[in-house]
């Protein structure tokens, strides 16, 4: 199977978020930057463990400039044969979604993989915008799969239970946790992936709908107020005129 | 304490962004080790460590991530990589505990590199691949009970026997040994000369007892190597090494990794140390707002910063093949000092809780005990560094 797993870069979880030009935009810098973990420990997995079951070749695509390269390198180690990096700044999920679509639709993909979401914008949209772009089935936040010949099975939680669902190749997969578990790279996979093919191919054009117009960060965490516990009246009076919870 | 207290939120430390002096290659196995270590060490360490019991299991894990002999030829299931990212794995394991690290660095540095560096094409075929792995367990014996610190007065003996030697005699202080499947064993000739033999398990006359009550490295196992009339088949013999020189080389190899490692243990005891100062209240207070506190903070980021920079020089050096025995030696002896120092004031920053096994401190502290005597003492390796600088021999 021809296997194409989308992988993003975002910043590690414990870094510390500003923005810039008049809060339009996210400022990198000092930020460390890690592969987005839906892509590399469900998406990417899951589509190396298919590629291991029943042969073929798994690429890995990234919309991004060359800084991004380590990411990508990483992808390889993990197993990836190949890479693409489509050379723009991903600026919105329009373009990206965009950019993956235009890149795939004449490669003849068996499944196109990714993450259910980024961990930075977690717009959760550029998966189902390429299975619209390329007219193919979607399915979303899968949990589980299992795959005989030509058709998979996959299982997502839903309000209250579980969805179980069959579709033919070629489709669009979304990640969710437990679709695979997390492959460390190893010291000979880091080694290899200096050797396996990155191709660097320029964007297309596009013109973005959507605009950002302003970036702000969640407004501070106020001080706790301790509250005798004898005086409900005054708790139940700032949880409704203060909190507006109640 | 909560559950909380024991979960690894270890973050390394950068001051002077040494990052920026490492490769992709180098980072991408940093993270990769740091990773296996949150995943496979981390959660059960402790206990292990509690029960005095080496985790041997994860030898296989080791052997896939690919932490025996990095930075051997392919060929021979290393990795292909250079000293630094042996370096760095090493820093990364020690994070994790000294006892995992010394796993590493006796597979790789004192079992796999003897092999390679003075063995048969044979021996490194058959042997190289499956300790690469983990699939084969070795050990390296040179000390002995009476002879620590001055291996040259060795007592253990072969006696040639035609096709085979005849091995007597007793190794101590043996990491791996009770678990191993063979030894790589340094003896005497009939004339004097020192050998390395490859010792496997199940010869006849060979026993590998366990030493117990150790309260230093508990998680990994240390044991005797007991020669009773072994019969060593010449093939066993590794064919170019001759003379004392061939197992300090070794050592060389495995105390350049032990300097990064011991780097990794006083990071975590940093790490462990400043997030407990900016948690713990006391007055009012966190710990981290009062001036002795900062004090200590201040002097082990700075120790911290000066050992990465010399490590990473280190290194470089050993990277162009450059690095001599003796700054090798430097390194070991003051990064492990370092290190010891650095877990004793995050013991003091921790209040009572630094003795309990919800922190690392305790456990670093008691196995660096151990790193800073083994592969050389601190004291010998004063006398190194000593006899490189002024040209006179302290030993005899």
């Amino acid at each position: 199977m021809k296997l194409l797993v989308c992988i993003s870069q975002t910043p590690d979880t414990t870094a510390n978020i500003s923005f810039k030009d008049n809060d339009t935009a996210f400022n990198p810098d000092g930020v460390q930057f890690i592969m987005n973990p839906y892509d590399e420990w469900y998406a990417l997995v899951r589509a190396l463990e298919l590629k291991e079951a029943v042969g073929g070749t798994v690429t890995v695509l990234n919309v991004g400039p060359s800084t991004n390269d380590a990411v990508i390198r990483k992808g390889l180690a993990i197993g990836a044969d190949d890479a693409v990096r489509i050379d723009a700044e991903a600026v919105s999920a329009d373009f990206v979604a965009f950019q993956i679509a235009e890149y795939a639709k004449d490669k003849g993909y068996d499944a196109i993989f990714m993450g259910k979401e980024t961990i930075d914008f977690n717009g959760a949209i550029v998966p189902s915008m390429v299975a619209e772009y390329l007219d193919l089935p979607f399915v979303s936040q899968a949990q589980h799969m299992d795959v005989e010949g030509n058709t998979a099975t996959l299982k997502r939680d839903i309000e209250g239970g579980v969805e179980v669902l069959s579709v033919d190749f070629p489709f669009v997969i979304s990640a969710a946790k437990d679709l695979a578990e997390q492959r460390i790279p190893s010291m000979k996979g880091i080694m290899m992936s200096r050797r396996k093919p990155l191709n660097v191919v320029p964007a297309v054009d596009f013109v973005n709908p959507v605009e950002v117009v302003h970036f702000a960060k969640p407004p501070a965490k106020s001080e706790v107020k301790m509250i005798d516990p004898d005086n409900m009246d005054e708790l139940v009076n700032l949880l409704h005129n203060e909190a507006k919870v109640i | 304490m909560s559950q909380k207290a024991k979960e690894d939120r270890y973050q390394a430390h950068d001051y002077y962004n040494v990052d920026a002096l490492l490769s992709d290659e180098h980072k991408m196995a940093r993270d990769a080790v740091r990773d296996w270590v949150k995943k496979e060490v981390s959660p059960i360490i402790e206990d292990y460590a509690n029960r005095h019991e080496c985790p041997v299991y994860l030898m296989k894990g080791l052997g896939e991530i690919g932490a025996f002999g990095p930075s051997l030829p392919a060929k021979y299931g290393g990795g292909g990589m250079d000293e630094t990212a042996y370096g760095i794995i090493m820093q990364e394991l020690e994070r994790g505990d000294s006892g995992i690290r010394s796993m590493a660095s006796v597979q790789g540095s004192l079992v796999m590199y003897p092999i390679y560096r003075y063995g048969s094409e044979e021996q490194r075929m058959k042997y190289l691949p499956k300790l690469a792995t983990g699939e084969l367990i070795g050990c390296f014996g040179l000390t002995e009970p009476n002879h620590g610190s001055d291996p040259g007065s060795m007592e253990t003996r072969v006696v040639d026997d035609g096709d085979a030697y005849i091995l007597n005699g007793a190794k101590m202080w043996i990491t791996n040994s009770p678990v191993a499947d063979i030894a790589v064993v340094w003896a005497r000739r009939e004339d004097g000369r020192i050998i390395g033999v490859i010792v496997e398990k199940g010869m006849e006359g060979f026993s590998a007892p366990e030493i117990h009550g150790k309260w230093s490295l508990r998680a990994s196992v240390t044991g005797e190597l007991v020669f009773d009339n072994v019969r060593v088949p010449k093939e066993n013999v590794l064919p170019e090494a001759l003379g004392l020189k061939a197992p300090l080389s070794c050592l060389s190899k495995a105390r350049y990794g032990i300097a990064w490692g011991a780097l990794g243990a006083a990071m975590d005891c940093y790490d462990s140390a400043l997030r407990y100062s900016q948690e713990r209240i006391q007055f009012g207070k966190p710990i981290g707002q009062f001036q002795l506190t900062q004090k200590k903070l201040a002097e082990m980021i700075t120790d911290i910063t000066k050992a990465q920079l010399l490590v990473w020089r280190l290194g470089a050096l050993a990277d162009a093949g450059k690095a001599s025995a003796a700054q090798i030696s430097m390194a070991k002896r003051d990064v492990v000092d370092m290190a010891l120092r650095i877990a004793r004031e995050a013991r003091q920053i921790h209040g009572g809780m630094g003795i309990t096994g919800e922190y690392p401190i305790m456990r670093h502290m008691m196995n660096l005990e151990s790193v800073v005597t083994y592969e050389g003492t601190h004291d010998i390796h004063l006398l190194i560094t000593g006899m490189d600088i002024t040209g006179f021999n302290a030993f005899k």
